[in-house]
């Protein structure tokens, strides 16, 4: 029955629309219960954008660990290369890089800000370095510490060095964070159903004559409940709008800054803020949180409604 | 088309509002109902409507037994019955033509045939030059035609109203009656709750009178034929037994 069905979608459009109006006819008052939902969400989306962002600036130290070969003082440039070489043909080495002793000490000195100290000593103190890039099969933690035993072992070197334990523990917080933004954001989408429950509970109060009056000319629960269900869709909307136009106004005040903080470690990173499609699912969610909480309160509220 | 027999209704608070009401009234037929305030006018009309459920007896409306419509059937019941209030009861936030076309968008007509039927009732009235006004603009008496139009919009089988008058001039209460004798005159069975006795005084029609929750007399009415023996008895003159 296309004509029904299309009657239908028309009356829905209607209510959607209609609920909008109404909803606009109380400024002050929607105003309110978006910015209060706008508020609740934005909170743990700006966690997750900081975690976010923390995750994208470890993800290299995640992957590989490298190890540092600090050589003894004596091995000169040849001596250096040609250990290079041997590590090169090890099957659990994916590369190796040469950081001379005159190379780490320029580094050092444009990176550190001591440029003019080191001017006074006479001779430079850095070794050679070699940088050792595990295999990506040998790159688990046994596999790397095992390439550092066997590596620690071989003429020439000096110490060896492999950092694992600030690694794990810099995830050990991430993970915590990441529960910290699960959880707030699940106490929060709680207090949206309610917020927008409550909201739509005075809505009825309100509109209680009217309910009556629809009831007593054949109108089902369903049909009183519809312009209240799509009201919470409005409310669910503007405060999802509202807490991603919120995360993205923080992230442009702390662009700066941070990229300012990450330069003063030599780091190009740069603060990522709402991507499009998380965006999407934050209005999508903020959308079905408050749809939830009118369908809550509508549905309880609504049957109560009997006309006298 | 309305049938109670031996109802007693007897309200949360004590007050016991029908005491034994039996009658019966044909489709097509114009029936009042009166007696003082309390005698149990409004009781039956909200019976009727389904607002309230008989404490003891049986209400059956079109051979229904209405004991056996739950609750999820009570809005398709309600679609066959036109309610007027006193007080209206119009949605004054949206102008005439949509308060009117309420019942026909709740039972999903399609948007042309409601457009259609919103102006044929809205014409019964007289009121069709009215159609974009909000209900506020309108006099009392317009309210109420507003009322009716949109009891009787999806056309149903019975129409009831609960002191249609009351808030009316003498002029303009003759005139509502009339409308609602018009509508009897095609078929729909109309149940009028007043007490003013010397507005249906004009009126060749039903009466049935009631006095603390009682039928006291019945007037003007083909003989009632299927009214248990206890309600007779208390009927004036209602004697014809099953």
């Amino acid at each position: 029955m296309p004509g029904a069905v299309k009657t239908w979608l028309a009356r829905h459009a209607q209510t959607l629309v209609g609920s909008l109006g109404r909803t606009v006819q109380n400024p002050l008052a929607t105003l309110m219960t978006v910015a209060v939902i706008a508020v609740a969400l934005a909170l743990p989306l700006f966690l997750n954008v900081l975690l976010q962002n923390a995750r994208t600036a470890t993800t290299n130290w995640n992957q590989a660990f490298d190890l540092s070969v600090y050589l003894d003082k004596k091995a000169g440039s040849e001596r250096t290369q040609a250990l290079a070489k041997q590590l090169r043909i090890r099957a659990d080495v994916a590369a190796v890089r040469v950081i001379t002793a005159e190379q780490a000490l320029k580094d050092f000195r444009d990176g550190s800000g001591f440029g003019k100290a080191l001017d006074t000593l006479t001779d430079n103190p850095l070794p050679n370095t070699l940088i050792v890039t595990p295999t990506l099969a040998a790159s688990t933690l046994e596999g790397t510490l095992a390439l550092k035993t066997s590596i620690a072992a071989l003429a020439d070197v000096d110490t060896v060095q492999l950092d694992t334990e600030w690694v794990q523990r810099l995830n050990a917080m991430l993970e915590v964070l990441r529960r910290v933004v699960w959880l707030t954001g699940g106490l929060l989408g709680l207090g949206v159903v309610l917020v927008v429950g409550n909201t739509i509970r005075l809505d009825i109060l309100n509109r209680r004559a009217e309910i009556e009056v629809m009831k007593l000319v054949g109108a089902t629960d369903g049909f009183a409940r519809r312009p209240f269900l799509y009201g919470g869709v409005w409310y669910g909307l503007g405060g999802g709008l509202g807490a991603v136009i919120l995360v993205a106004a923080a992230v442009a005040v702390l662009a700066g800054p941070v990229e300012h903080l990450a330069g003063l470690y030599g780091s190009p990173m740069r603060l990522r803020g709402l991507q499009v499609l998380t965006a999407a699912g934050v209005l999508g969610v903020a959308v079905a949180l408050s749809w939830l909480g009118s369908w809550i309160a509508a549905t309880r509220h609504i049957r109560a409604v009997e006309p006298s | 088309m309305i049938r109670f027999e031996q109802v007693h209704k007897r309200y949360p608070n004590g007050r016991e509002a029908l005491a034994g009401v039996s009658f019966k009234i044909d489709s097509g037929e114009l029936a009042f109902l009166t007696g003082h305030s309390g005698a149990g006018k409004s009781s039956i009309l909200k019976l009727i409507a389904l607002i309230e459920r008989p404490t003891r007896g049986q209400v059956f409306i079109n051979n229904q037994n209405t004991a056996s419509i739950k609750p999820r059937g009570i809005p398709q019941f309600r679609r066959q019955i036109g309610v007027v209030f006193q007080d209206h009861k119009l949605l004054h936030d949206r102008p005439v033509a949509d308060n009117v076309a309420l019942p026909l968008i709740i039972a999903g007509y399609p948007k042309r045939e409601i457009d259609k039927r919103v102006r044929a009732a809205l014409d019964q009235v007289g009121l069709l030059s009215k159609e974009r006004s909000r209900p506020l603009e309108l006099s009392t008496g317009e309210q109420q035609r507003v009322g009716i139009a949109r009891a009787v919009v999806a056309k149903p089988p019975l129409l009831i109203a609960d002191e249609p008058t009351g808030n009316l001039d003498p002029d303009l209460a003759i005139e509502i009656m009339q409308l609602f004798k018009r509508f009897s005159d095609v078929g729909v069975t109309v149940v009028i709750a007043t007490h003013d006795v010397h507005l249906i005084d004009r009126f060749s029609a039903r009466r049935i009178v009631l006095d603390d929750g009682r039928v006291i007399a019945e007037t003007g009415s083909p003989v009632p034929q299927a009214v248990s023996a206890s309600g007779a008895a208390q009927s004036a003159d209602s004697s014809a037994a099953p």
